[in-house]
């Protein structure tokens, strides 16, 4: 995983609310075995509607996208997060996620930075005056930044850590193994087996 | 201290605590499908990691599998079958294929088999995880990288949950089911009203009801933006359990169901949240929205969004109704759907079929409407027969299926077609959820079957007035 301390890119304005996960990735994209690959879903049903932000040309190249509040509702699919980061976006701001959608975030190095609605709303007006501007995101100072404004955003310390080490989950866990193979030992007889 | 039911799962699967990291958690069952899981196996297998508990790890096939008979025809389904396959053989993952007696929805799979139980953390890449709760087990959906976490590990590092009491008081008028209740949950507490939670389903509303109409509950906890359901577990509970494959026998059964009786919130642990829904003012509820949210009585008419003072709000609701078809004013019980859909993980388990059933006997689905009846297992299906269901089905003219999650979700042929209008016992009303332009009211199998017979969205108080 790469290490995330601070991020500058175009900056895309999402108007919209409750952007579920079927709505960032439609089931029918979820077949695919491999990892990458998953851009051309992003979004798939709005792509075909001409005046859909990622449609202008000035923000087809986005990395930072600014989104309404609950993004990321509904199923559980990381799909979700490799399509937003196999079309290239590094951070997504909204004035709330939903948790299992954060989760998957954090782990693959997509940053979930949890802005204020009102200041959302500064960026949203300031993106869409200045098609194509840049939005920087400094993980070590929690701040975006769009033009004039600077806002706070917040994100748990330990995510937050994790994505500057660019530190696998997996690994860190293996080092206790000890406290595992314990715990193991200590569990009740009658719980079940699957074979 | 005192602690609620959740709180003390939690503590109990505690394998490690460290200041400002999150608890790493152990994992009593991880359920795998073939949908979420290749990117996990791929990940094992680029680290050279192996399966750490294939006991305690099941997989079965349910989202792409046809429920016609015949095999697998969309290249991209088989893929995905078949690579589950061959990570099960790689790895040695215990797995019921399309065809076995044990194939089913995994979340239908694992209580039938008695190996959810109390007590436990259960995992799946699956948000609809949280159906197993209504055991009184931890059980929650997760991304395919834990997945992944999970079959290396047997342990999730995660963070704590805040708590819910969720009091459902009173009795549920006749007619009204848990379908019903979980819809005026969501309708009450929003679509993210549960974000960060996990839910406890209290009061004698809940505790009258059956296992499997504690699962419907417990099932779309999710839909409310929670991580999980939950229920304490009791008689019901115990006797649902007994004599099922993987419970417990002998005197690990009674040591099991000793352990068990202490799994409920003590008298004065303090949630962090509560609601209170009075059972006895519920009828039963349809969706005419885009989210599991946007629900209301069926004898209420489509929200007009020029009364709506909230601005997102009322657009959501605007973009809702273009969506849906369907005008403000107009009462719920007009609106005419030309498919009906009895199935999923929510709905398709044996009471709920034969609910379906006892409204369909001796009566023709209306015309032009379909209806698919998808048994949410194999054993589901075996039963089904033994008692005759099927032939009610077939009898009113619906389709009998073969198990699977079918409509439930666009991924398999059985779809919507754009701008076709189902009435759906499933859990999901997302744009596009039954297929691209489908329009989707989320309803209980007694409206299901209801509707199929009057064509438009019924109850089956409405078919003694015909
Ligand atoms: S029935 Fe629907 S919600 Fe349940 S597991 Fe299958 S696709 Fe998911």
């Amino acid at each position: 995983m790469d290490a995330f301390t601070t991020h500058t890119g175009i900056g895309v304005p999402l108007r919209r609310s409750n952007v579920d996960t079927d709505q960032i990735i439609p089931a029918v994209y979820l077949k695919r075995v491999t990892r990458d690959g998953f851009e051309d879903g992003l979004f798939a049903a709005w792509r075909t509607d001409e005046s859909f932000v990622l449609n202008n040309p000035r923000y087809a190249a986005g990395s930072v996208l600014v989104a309404g509040p609950d993004f990321g509702t509904g199923s559980s699919r990381e799909h979700a997060v490799w399509a937003l980061m196999n079309y290239g976006f590094r951070a997504v701001l909204s004035s709330r996620f939903a948790d299992i959608f954060r989760g998957n975030s954090g782990k693959q190095g997509l940053l979930t930075a949890q802005v204020a609605q009102d200041d959302i709303e500064l960026i949203w007006k300031y993106l869409e005056q200045e098609p194509g501007a840049q939005v920087t995101v400094d993980l070590a100072a929690r701040t975006v930044t769009a033009g004039d404004i600077v806002a706070p955003f917040s994100v748990d310390d330990y995510t937050r850590w994790r994505l500057m080490e660019g530190l696998d989950d997996i690994g860190l866990t293996l080092r206790h193994d000890d406290l595992i193979a314990q715990f193991e030992a200590d569990r009740p007889a009658y719980l079940p087996v699957t074979s | 201290m005192a602690g609620t039911l959740a709180e003390k799962v939690w503590e109990a699967h505690v394998v490690r605590r460290a200041e400002g990291e999150p608890d790493l958690l152990y994992i009593d069952l991880h359920l795998l499908h073939e949908v979420t899981s290749p990117q996990a196996f791929d990940g094992l297998r680029l680290e050279g990691r192996t399966v750490r508990r294939t006991d305690l790890t099941l997989a079965t096939e349910d989202h792409n599998v046809p429920t016609t008979p015949g095999p697998i025809t969309d290249l991209i389904s088989l893929t995905q079958v078949e690579t589950l396959r061959r990570n099960c053989a790689e790895f040695g993952v215990p797995l019921y294929p399309m065809g076995d007696v044990e194939q089913g929805i995994v979340h239908v799979v694992g209580p039938q088999l008695g190996l959810t139980q109390p007590g436990m953390t259960i995992v799946c890449g699956d948000s609809h995880t949280s159906t197993h709760g209504a055991f009184g087990a931890l059980a929650f959906g997760i991304g395919t990288s834990e997945v992944e976490h999970v079959l290396a590990t047997q342990t999730l590092p995660l963070k704590p949950f805040r708590t819910m009491a969720v009091n459902v008081r009173g009795a549920l008028p006749d007619g009204v089911t848990a379908k019903d209740v979980v819809l005026a949950v969501i309708a009450k507490i929003g679509t993210g009203g549960g974000q960060g939670y996990v839910l406890e389903y209290r009061g004698d509303a809940i505790e009258s009801l059956s296992m499997e109409a504690r699962m419907t509950v417990c099932n779309m906890s999710i839909e409310a933006g929670a991580r999980a359901g939950m229920i304490a577990p009791d008689d019901t509970t115990f006797d649902y359990l007994k004599g099922r494959d993987r419970a417990p026998v002998g005197a690990d059964w009674d040591a099991a169901v000793e352990a068990w009786r202490q799994l409920r919130s003590d008298d004065d642990a303090v949630f962090d949240a509560e609601v209170d829904l009075d059972a006895t003012t519920l009828s039963p509820f349809v969706t005419w929205g885009t989210n599991p949210g946007q629900g209301l009585p069926l004898s209420a008419s489509v929200p007009d969004p020029d009364r709506i003072v909230d601005e997102t709000e009322r657009a959501d609701t605007e973009r809702a109704l273009a969506y849906m078809g369907l005008e403000p004013g107009t009462p719920l019980r007009e609106i005419p759907v030309d498919t009906v859909f009895v199935g999923s993980c929510t709905n398709g388990r044996i009471e709920d079929l034969r609910a379906a059933a006892d409204v369909l006997r001796g009566r023709r689905v209306a015309e032009g409407v379909r209806m698919l009846v998808v048994p949410g297992s194999a054993r589901v299906r075996v039963q089904a027969e033994a008692e005759g269901l099927h032939s009610v089905f077939e009898a009113a003219g619906a389709e009998w299926r073969l198990p699977g999650c079918s409509m439930c979700l666009a991924m398999n042929p059985d779809k919507l077609a754009a701008g076709e209008r189902s009435a759906s016992t499933s859990n999901r009303n997302f744009e596009g959820r039954q297929g691209p332009g489908g329009r989707t009211h989320l309803v209980s199998p007694l409206v299901a079957a209801a509707t199929a017979v009057r064509g438009t969205l019924s109850s089956p108080a409405d078919l003694d007035k015909d």
